[in-house]
């Protein structure tokens, strides 16, 4: 029963997921596109949630949906997408765009049939025991096995963060900016100054 | 207890499958809590009226009913049977959606929130991360709504309150990561449990910087006083709900006094040990005294207190100028963080303090 269950959400979210995913390619408005990717997420991360990968699948909403899409959306918004011009370049493209569709079709026959015949991944699905912790795991084996590739990995998104801000940030000329530690720490002597005079007589 | 309900009742239930049986079960703990959490948010706004009146040396809502109590829902009648006008050049569809997609993350964070000792709805080994994951996403209906109704008023309130949520969603996240190696767990029961043993054994003693930095985020997640630029009556008229009335209004509304409600309880769970009692270690008290019971009523009033200190501030701060509220948010807040994760990690592995790890 519980099975079967399964089974069935699975293939609801399925379904949903590669209606999600045509939508993304399909729909006309870009926000809507963006959406849609946002809804292929959640999918996702439900098939997730059903293998009980559960920190992966919170962490696709976590990181995708609630930080990387917003920017996205951000910059979508902000763009006035003209989509007949962008259409032009259609039937121009196309023939890459098949190109590129088949090697990843191929790539993904190779991994799933091809793999999947010698690997025990066939059996079908264990589900794990009472009180296993997916988080646990993963943190064990990623800070004691793949400590290495790991740091390697934050390296390389460091070197992207100082890259992407070393590319962006320029010094226009005759920007006047604030300089909040000086307007933090002004004192009254700095700005107000008491003048003792003399009054005025009428000569 | 079982002599109350009839024979059949019983036979019918026990026909029931188990499926199901879980199903109907689960179904009506939903509703109760979302019921329960929807009347606290029609009894917060009275509360903050009254708070900010009585600061402002007003009396408040006073009118309808006895000490005004039937304000709210005079309130909400007066909300739902207003008409819901849709701007004609609007992005209908989103623009209908957006109150909702506020409101659904608002109330589905509720599900992993234990309410006493043993009840919570799902008890999930990373509720942590479905609650920052659920947190994250409301976040979507202000964007959304502020671009769908096509007024620049509402963008601008929408491209302010996006950039505002993600940078304090940074800051919030890292202090988590402070509470989640102190309570060993992502569970937050588990976390609850680890501040067993009254006051002195609460969070809030050896992650002081980060309560502040985690409930401080919280008021700017929310969009409250003074963080609410993306309202900024005196600039932007509305922000993001300017066009927005009616129901579609009352939505936004709820979502963000849900949201507060939100924050509260996640700050007395995360810091001062949710449904623990503060006198639990006063053994003078005697054994199995109610007050030094774990119990749902000290929850409730440390949630009444964290929302007593959203309108404290609300009422005495002027907004802030918003190249302020970033610095705040990523000089200031981050940093403080990543400093006492690491302070914490040494103590940790000194075995100082009381870390659980």
């Amino acid at each position: 029963m519980a099975i079967l269950f399964q089974t069935i959400l699975f293939y609801c979210f399925a379904v949903f997921l590669i209606g999600a995913a045509l939508g993304v390619i399909l729909s006309r408005n870009p926000v809507h596109a963006v959406m849609f990717l946002v809804l292929a997420f959640f999918q996702s991360a439900v098939l997730w949630l059903l293998i009980e990968v559960e920190f992966l699948a919170l962490v696709l909403v976590l990181v995708y949906v609630g930080a990387v899409m917003v920017l996205f959306l951000f910059v979508v918004m902000m763009l006035d997408i003209d989509v007949e011009q962008v259409k032009g370049g259609l039937t121009r493209y196309a023939p890459l765009g098949f190109a590129i569709a088949a090697l990843m079709v191929f790539e993904l026959v190779q991994v799933i049939w091809v793999r999947g015949r010698f690997a025990s991944a066939a059996e079908g699905f264990v589900p794990l025991p009472e009180g296993y912790s997916n988080t646990e795991a993963l943190g064990a084996v990623l800070y004691t096995e793949h400590v290495y590739a790991f740091e390697i990995a934050a390296v390389i998104l460091l070197l992207a963060i100082v890259a992407a801000i070393t590319l962006t940030m320029r010094k226009r000329p005759g920007l006047k900016l604030q300089n909040i530690a000086q307007q933090v720490a002004v004192k009254r002597e700095d700005r107000v100054r008491l003048v003792k005079m003399e009054s005025e007589k009428p000569e | 207890m079982s002599s109350l309900i009839p024979q059949f009742v019983v036979d019918l239930w026990d026909a029931i499958p188990m499926l199901f049986q879980h199903l109907i079960i689960i179904t009506a703990q939903i509703l109760g809590v979302t019921i329960v959490v929807i009347l606290t948010v029609a009894f917060t706004t009275y509360f903050e009226r009254k708070v900010i009146g009585y600061m402002q040396g007003r009396l408040g809502p006073n009118r309808v009913g006895p000490l005004g109590l039937g304000q709210p829902f005079a309130d909400v009648i007066k909300l739902v049977i207003k008409e819901v006008v849709i701007p004609q050049r609007s992005n209908r569809f989103l623009f209908l959606i957006a109150p909702m997609l506020s409101l659904i993350p608002a109330l589905a964070a509720w599900a992993v929130i234990p309410l006493s000792g043993s009840f919570v709805i799902a008890d999930i080994n990373a509720g942590l991360l479905y609650v920052l994951a659920l947190t994250s996403v409301g976040v979507y209906g202000v964007i959304l709504g502020g671009w769908a109704t096509n007024s620049k008023y509402a963008f601008l309130g929408a491209m302010r309150s996006g950039a505002q949520i993600v940078a304090y969603e940074i800051a919030m996240g890292f202090a988590l990561v402070g509470v989640l190696m102190a309570g060993g767990s992502l569970n937050l029961g588990v976390i609850m449990q680890a501040q067993a043993g009254g006051f002195s054994s609460w969070f809030i003693i050896p992650l002081l910087p980060l309560f502040f930095v985690y409930f401080i985020s919280g008021v700017a997640e929310t969009n409250r006083a003074p963080f609410d630029v993306t309202e900024g009556e005196s600039e932007i008229v509305a922000g993001f709900h300017v066009e927005y009335s009616g129901v579609a209004f009352a939505l936004f509304f709820l979502a963000e006094y849900a949201n507060m409600i939100l924050v509260s309880a996640l700050t007395a769970i995360f810091f001062l040990g949710g449904v623990a009692s503060p006198m639990e270690g006063w053994t003078f008290l005697g054994d199995g005294s109610f007050l030094r019971e774990p119990n749902f009523f000290w929850l409730a009033a440390k949630i009444s207190f964290f929302l007593f200190v959203f309108f404290w501030l609300r009422a005495t701060f002027p907004r802030f100028r918003y190249d302020q509220i970033m610095r705040l948010g990523w000089k200031i807040f981050i940093p403080v963080t990543i400093v006492w994760i690491a302070v914490e990690a040494v103590m940790a592995w000194m075995k100082v303090g009381p870390w659980s790890v």
